[in-house]
């Protein structure tokens, strides 16, 4: 009896994988680009566009980070890489091309009352000297500091631009993804932490309460990002090992090209200024 | 003499009391929790439920549309991971159960090397799955890969329970058994199994649940891809790396999200129902408890 | 008295086959965690053979790309939030056990392990999530960061309660009828009867419940990873950010290459290490295979 139910279910689940088979089309030609989770959505959705598109073309994207990004378009595991930084000098032996750039912002939650921070001061609560919000300005709270992962490409940008070692930084919460920085900072009045500029202000407006905070002056929005003012913004790219060529290239220039502005900015990114 | 049993009464009474207090108490408590969680979600994802969503595809990266090509790669890995674990898991709780001595040094081995699998991380199992099944079976990221990495996860509990299930049969009827002149294998199949299928089944949805609930070992096994899949070496987006991209790496997508889990929390309620009415059938079928 | 091929033995050709076969599959069963050891060595061997073993416990920080692999804070933090969710969870899953065998009426029992057996299936994406967004700030408004050890240990508590509460379900209901009516015909109370029979009737079934569960625990790593705080240090109270050695893997893996990927391994190992030593000495203890 047991047999029987069992190969009952057996002979069910093979007509489910069977059902799903290909109605008859030959698949021709197939991409792979892995890397970065934080470039992974925009990809599939500029492949899912370009499968519309070219007939007969599949492109699969995979996440797993941005080194393995770079690590699988050296080794041709992938066609190509996603990598949400520019590229640093060991890696010049890749082609990179930008499809998108994304500013990086200060936030905190919206019920402090700080509006503004000078480089100096965030320098000062991220390695641990202020610890209390009164001492810039705001109520009697002590501060949270959320930091980003070691081997982020924010982390990395974030400590470039203010001129500090990660080992410096005093941090309450190590965060990995960007969503994680902004529940982390709504949850907890007293958190101070630096995203995406474009998903800050979505998730702003959708209520979340948190605010990005201007730096050096400039304030942090999406149109700064575009005109170039803002001072704290990453490329997010694709990489090849060679030159690309047929498929690879018609994908890259399909990504690059102002049609898709669209899907840019709808994953909260800014298209370049062309 | 009296005074000394009274004594004992009263503080009988008291640790009766205490106890029912404190096991009450548990089980509001862990009831309430539950409750609070689903309600939760049921707060954030009910309004975007319906019928479009489950059969839909996803768009604007998981935000809009549904999630119907998602559930069709989660179901083809489930039952990829069921049709590997549920023989081998079953062969190997038998052997213990029944064929081994406890102080076997082969059994021993066996259990010892499950009770260390169940340990390790769901990362490592997804790189190992990467490792072995992508890289050197040469599956590549796909279904295949992680419904078999499921499978390596999935087995420890699988085996425990049933192990545990077939020792609490009574030996009595074995005896029988034997006495009928019945080989083992016999035994198994028309007695012992349908006896202990309670305890199976309970061990089969502890294993399902611990493979729906992964996420760490499926984005390295098969994959992110979230297109409709049209052959077991697709590579296909699990559920629960679905709500995990949602809630984590897409801003906007915490609506879907919940709704996704809610989804997942209806898949298990309907296999675990289907499982249970399963096991009961088969006792019914053969155990006639007088 | 179970069976063994020298007490009952059976003539059939059939189960000679049958006892080849499924020696097979146990052997196959075994071998995965075999290849999965191999697997962490191959890839953290180019640090284990550069650093020395003591460098892991007494190095004063982790930063591998500084070659530093001071592991001990993390490996607190495994155990630490590992020991407080398999207390937590060991009190509160028996005790449901005991709900569902003594206290509850059979329908309510019912219900009340489909309710258990769901808790079981929920991803740990889902725990943490609600964790980080329902939980953390309730923390937080106590004792602010909020991502904390604490919150790491509640959360593991609800993720492997229901393995506890239903393999200790399973072993009180495989204890023998005739046990508990021995005790009834003794005048023993309830909790009586509890205590002094059925739990430590129980007990291998119990244990062997809390051991799955301590392996879930020590493993579990998007949940925490979204509760904990994730900060590497030793914790000194409940509410300290900490970081468990799974979480590091998941933080770090992505853009580790190298050495710091060969390290992230070796912190693999050593929870691959640290299981066994639970599983060994529960083996020793004679819990995991005795019952009645």
């Amino acid at each position: 009896m047991k047999l029987k139910a069992m190969t009952t279910t057996w002979r069910l689940m093979l007509v489910l994988a069977l059902s799903t088979a290909p109605v008859s089309h030959a698949i021709e030609q197939k991409l792979v680009l892995t890397g970065s989770s934080t470039v992974a959505p925009l990809a599939g959705e500029i492949g899912k566009r370009f499968e519309q598109e070219n007939p007969g073309v599949r492109v699969d994207v995979q996440s797993g980070g941005s080194s393995r990004g770079i690590a699988d378009a050296r080794s041709g595991l992938a066609d190509i890489g996603l990598v949400s930084r520019a590229l640093k000098p060991e890696e010049q032996d890749l082609k990179s091309f930008t499809i998108a750039l994304d500013g990086i912002g200060i936030i905190v939650h919206r019920d402090n009352p700080v509006q503004t921070l000078t480089d100096a001061q965030i320098v000062a609560i991220y390695t641990g000297k202020i610890t209390n919000w009164r001492e810039v300005g705001g109520g009697e709270r002590p501060i949270t500091v959320v930091n980003k992962a070691e081997g982020r490409s924010t982390l990395e940008l974030f400590l470039r631009h203010f001129q500090l070692k990660n080992s410096d930084i005093k941090a309450q919460v190590v965060i990995g993804e960007n969503q994680q920085g902004i529940k982390t900072v709504a949850g907890n009045s007293g958190a101070i932490g630096y995203v995406s500029i474009g998903t800050a202000e979505y998730e702003a407006s959708q209520g979340a309460p948190i605010r990005l905070l201007p730096m050096a002056g400039i304030s942090a929005s999406v149109e700064n990002v575009r005109n170039g003012s803002f001072p704290l913004v990453r490329p997010l790219n694709l990489v090849t090992r060679v030159e690309p060529e047929g498929l690879v290239k018609r994908f890259i220039d399909f990504a690059r090209s102002k049609a898709q502005d669209d899907l840019v900015q709808a994953q909260y990114f800014v298209p370049l200024a062309r | 003499m009296s005074e000394a049993a009274s004594l004992a009464v009263s503080r009988d009474r008291t640790l009766d009391r205490l106890m029912g207090l404190a096991v009450y108490a548990s089980a509001l408590l862990v009831a309430g929790t539950f409750l609070w969680l689903l309600g939760d979600l049921l707060w954030h994802g009910a309004g975007r439920l319906s019928w479009s969503f489950l059969v839909s595809v996803p768009t604007n990266a998981g935000r809009a549309g549904g999630i119907g090509p998602i559930l069709v790669s989660t179901l083809l890995i489930l039952g990829v991971a069921v049709a590997a674990a549920v023989p081998l898991g079953l062969a190997t709780a038998v052997l213990l159960a029944e064929f081994l001595e406890r102080r076997s040094l082969f059994g021993r081995f066996v259990g010892l090397s499950l009770d260390v699998l169940a340990g390790v991380p769901s990362i490592v199992f997804g790189l190992f799955g990467n490792a072995f099944f992508c890289i050197f079976l040469g599956l590549g990221f796909s279904i295949l890969s992680g419904g078999l990495t499921l499978a390596c996860m999935a087995l420890p509990i699988l085996i425990r329970t049933a192990e545990a299930s077939l020792r609490a049969v009574p030996d009595d009827w074995r005896l029988g058994c034997a006495a009928l002149g019945l080989s083992r294998a016999a035994a198994l199949r028309h007695v012992l199994l349908p006896a202990a299928s309670s305890g199976l089944m309970a061990g089969l949805m502890l294993g399902i649940g611990r493979a729906m609930a992964e996420t760490a070992a499926l984005i390295f096994t098969s994959g992110y891809v979230d297109r409709m899949p049209s052959s077991l070496l697709d590579s296909g987006r699990a559920l629960s790396l679905h709500i995990y991209d949602l809630s984590m790496n897409v801003a906007g997508g915490d609506a879907n999200a919940y709704a996704s889990a809610l989804v997942l929390i209806g898949l298990l309620i309907l296999i675990n129902g289907t499982s249970l009415w399963l096991a009961e059938r088969w006792l019914n079928q053969r155990i006639l408890t007088l | 008295m179970t069976w063994s091929r020298r007490s009952i033995s059976s003539p059939s050709h059939a189960d000679a086959r049958l006892a080849g076969v499924l020696s097979a599959a146990a052997g196959l069963a075994a071998a995965i965690l075999v290849l999965i050891v191999l697997f962490l060595l191959r890839e953290s061997w180019p640090v284990l053979e550069k650093v020395e073993w003591l460098r892991y416990l007494t190095d004063a920080a982790w930063h591998p790309s500084e070659g530093l692999f001071g592991l001990a804070p993390m490996l607190g933090a495994t155990l630490a939030s590992s020991a407080g969710a398999l207390l937590l969870a060991g009190s509160l899953g028996v005790a449901s056990a005991l709900f569902c065998r003594f206290y509850a009426p059979s329908s309510i029992a019912r219900q009340y392990r489909r309710l258990l057996a769901l808790l079981a299936g929920i991803p740990s994406v889902v725990f943490g999530f609600w964790g980080l967004t329902e939980l953390v700030p309730l923390i937080a408004r106590w004792q602010p960061p909020g991502t904390s050890l604490l919150a790491a240990i509640l959360i593991l508590t609800l993720m492997i309660l229901p393995t506890v509460a239903l393999t200790a379900d399973a072993a009180l209901a495989a204890v023998p009828e005739g046990y508990l009516q021995g005790a009834a015909a003794l005048g023993l109370s309830r909790s009586g009867t509890i205590l002094g029979v059925a739990l430590p009737a129980a007990k291998g079934g119990i244990v062997s419940g809390l051991l799955l569960a301590a392996g879930r625990a020590l493993g579990e790593i998007m949940a925490v990873l979204m509760v904990a705080g994730n900060v590497v240090q030793t914790p000194h109270g409940l509410f300290d950010p900490v970081r468990t050695l799974t979480a590091n893997i998941a933080l770090e893996m992505a853009y580790a290459t190298g050495e710091h990927r060969a390290a992230l391994f070796v912190s693999g190992l050593v929870l691959t290490g640290l299981v066994m030593l639970l599983a060994g000495l529960a083996l020793r203890q004679g819990g995991t295979r005795s019952h009645v």
